[in-house]
């Protein structure tokens, strides 16, 4: 299983913050993106997110293998 | 207490300035962000914080990292709260001591300004007439790119 965390508008859009995806073989993180989008529908401005990959910002093209933590960070707005 | 700090409780800004108290610091420089009531001609009635807090709390100590290589005698500790804030709350407590003054300003401002570029935490505005999350708010509301500039893996 790939556990994907979503926050913000992201996770209001999907109703949830957590989402499990399993994947047989190891994916890049562009298709993690597009496997949750088919699970939970649609997601407004998923492209403008950010990866973080085990809580380290990854490329769309780094691969994510089973047990991997994918989390989608919108534009951040703390402070 | 932690250096670095993501709390769901109210910011006691002396804990915060005492971690960065030492006797070759010359100078503490703070910043505190409030929760403020109008922009432009919205009124905020709250706001909400939410973090995705292991990794927030991982951007806050490489923000105090990148202050150390940058002043290397600077010290920093900074507290983000989470959760449901009122007007004037305090959102967020920077303290950084350096030996000299201008450093002090200096560093501080650079913390606050990463805060917003790097640090996964968001806010939601309560206006009196709705909601919204809200996005980067140094300019642009996505990453064409792919990342905001100065972000690295």
């Amino acid at each position: 299983m790939v556990h994907i965390l979503l926050f913000a508008s992201l996770a209001q859009q999907a109703g949830t913050q957590k989402v499990s995806i399993s994947v047989d073989k190891s994916a890049t993180v562009e298709e993690i993106r597009t496997m949750l989008q088919t699970q939970v529908g649609k997601l407004a401005g998923i492209e403008g997110a950010l990866v973080a990959l085990n809580e380290e910002y990854v490329e769309l093209s780094d691969q994510v293998k089973d047990g991997d933590t994918v989390a989608f960070i919108p534009p951040v707005s703390g402070g | 207490m932690k250096l670095f700090n993501i709390s769901t409780e109210p910011i006691d800004n002396q804990n915060v300035i005492d971690q960065v108290i030492h006797h070759n610091a010359g100078a503490v420089s703070v910043f505190i962000g409030t929760v403020r009531e109008m922009t432009g001609d919205k009124q905020t009635k709250l706001l909400e914080y939410e973090a995705y807090v292991p990794m927030a709390e991982k951007q806050l100590e490489k923000i105090g990292q990148e202050i150390e290589e940058k002043w290397p005698s600077a010290k920093t500790a900074i507290t983000h709260r989470i959760g449901t804030l009122q007007i004037s709350d305090v959102a967020v407590t920077i303290a950084v001591s350096t030996p000299h003054r201008h450093e002090a300003f200096e560093a501080c401002r650079y913390a606050i300004e990463r805060i917003k570029e790097i640090v996964p935490i968001w806010k939601k505005e309560h206006y009196t007439d709705g909601e919204e999350w809200i996005g980067n708010q140094k300019g642009t509301q996505s990453y064409p790119s792919g990342r905001p500039e100065r972000v690295e893996k």
